[in-house]
């Protein structure tokens, strides 16, 4: 179970949320909507441990994040604005190492398997430089494949630059993770049928006259 | 965990082979200062075999300064550093493992070049051996203590002028000792002193600088 206790993020000087409780229940999907600069990929950033929020906690299974660390982040797949994809990297050696680094281990048959499942087979030895943008988000995507053993999964806008196909494929992923009983935080601004139960957490910009106090 | 560290040693070897103009180019460099000098300070041998240990000890560090700002700042841009935060493995490892590939594809072909500058220096073949052995120990601390500056700049603008501010005085023991072992060589003094403590450097920068690194990178990426 992921939950925080009276977080409180501070940009700058912009104070973009305080006291914020979650709780994400196994099976939970937590949609994080909200407009430009209302913190979400802030908040995202919170979660995963990589910005620390002004105040307060994130727990995950009851345990503080912060001193967890190692042991959270094998729970943890995180999708970020940036794919994490090597240029000059095939997009095989790209998923693979991937698998590796997250230490859910990646052979090549498992990675071929990710990049086929999101419409990539054929393009296992092709260069990364050498692909489009939807195509490198999705050797991106492809090690949520390798992480079915990740409990959580935080997803900065997982649907940009991808095609209708795409959009399918991931949002099946999806569906897949919360039957497991896994926990999936997620922002889009695309509307997104997504499978199974979503729950909605709106934050709000902060007004420009709220921004000095 | 030996195969996380193998996997990133692999992969940056595999990355510095596909982009080989960075490592060519820092070896060219590595090469150009040190042929610049004898130009400067002119053909007189008994000068250039005396100060050419320091020459090509101090051409090593700025070669490796200039090599430090690719260590993370490709994998910052395009997020495979956030990946490599948010892993199961010990962060400390990764880095370590990133810095074995630095100085596999920087300080080792330095060592190997030194040979070709032993003979431009005429410096004779006993001080040329003492000048790869003391690179050999000694290049691996640049690395090391250089990866934390390369860690604390990374993502500032101007990052390379501080890189430098900040990395150059740490390197001054290993550039002590490392010339030092070569000229105690050249005036027949035994040059173990010097050897031992820059391999006591490289260690204790081995067994140190990841965990600085480590934090540094997690300042850094906030």
């Amino acid at each position: 179970m992921l939950q925080t206790v009276d977080l409180e993020c501070q940009r700058g000087d912009r104070l973009l949320f305080s006291g914020l409780n979650l709780t994400a229940a196994p099976g939970t999907c937590l949609h994080i909507a909200g407009e430009n600069g209302a913190g979400k990929t802030s908040l995202l950033r919170i979660l995963c441990g990589l910005l620390s929020p002004t105040a307060g906690d994130v727990l995950w299974r009851g345990g503080n994040i912060r001193t967890l660390r190692e042991e959270f982040w094998q729970d943890l797949a995180y999708v970020g604005h940036l794919n994490g994809v090597k240029d000059d990297l095939t997009a095989l050696e790209n998923v693979r190492f991937a698998g590796l680094l997250s230490g859910r281990g990646g052979n090549d048959e498992r990675a071929a398997a990710a990049l086929g499942a999101l419409g990539l087979a054929g393009f296992e030895q092709a260069q990364a430089r050498f692909l489009s943008q939807g195509q490198r988000r999705r050797i991106g995507l492809a090690r949520l494949f390798l992480a079915e053993s990740a409990a959580l999964w935080i997803l900065d806008e997982p649907f940009t630059a991808l095609d209708v196909r795409g959009v399918k494929a991931l949002s099946d992923l999806i569906g897949a993770q919360q039957a497991r009983g896994g926990i999936i935080v997620l922002t889009t601004h695309q509307d997104v049928p997504l499978p199974g139960r979503v729950e909605r957490l709106d934050l709000r910009a902060p007004r420009p006259e709220e921004v000095d106090a | 965990m030996s195969r996380t560290l193998l996997a990133v040693i692999r992969r940056d070897l595999l990355l510095a082979l596909r982009q080989r103009a960075d490592v060519v180019n820092t070896l060219l460099f590595f090469l150009v200062v040190v042929t610049m000098v004898p130009l400067g300070v002119g053909p007189e041998l008994n000068t250039l075999r005396t100060i050419a240990p320091g020459v090509v000890w101090v051409a090593a560090l700025l070669a490796a300064i200039l090599s430090l700002n690719r260590l993370f700042a490709n994998d910052h841009a395009d997020g495979t550093l956030e990946q490599m935060l948010l892993t199961g493995e010990p962060l400390p490892l990764i880095v370590l493992a990133k810095c074995t590939a630095h100085w596999l594809t920087t300080g080792l072909p330095i060592v190997f070049m030194a040979l070709l500058l032993g003979v431009m220096f005429d410096l004779g073949v006993e001080p040329t051996a003492f000048l790869m052995v003391s690179l050999l120990l000694g290049t691996p601390a640049l690395s090391l203590i250089g990866a934390v500056g390369a860690a604390l700049t990374l993502g500032l603008r101007g990052g390379g002028v501080l890189i430098s501010l900040l990395v150059l005085p740490l390197y001054v023991p290993v550039l002590i000792f490392g010339a030092g072992a070569v000229e105690s060589v050249a005036g027949g003094l035994a040059p173990t002193g010097h050897l031992l403590l820059l391999g006591a450097l490289s260690l204790a920068a081995s067994v140190m600088a990841p965990w600085a690194i480590a934090a540094a990178l997690r300042i850094s990426m906030e």
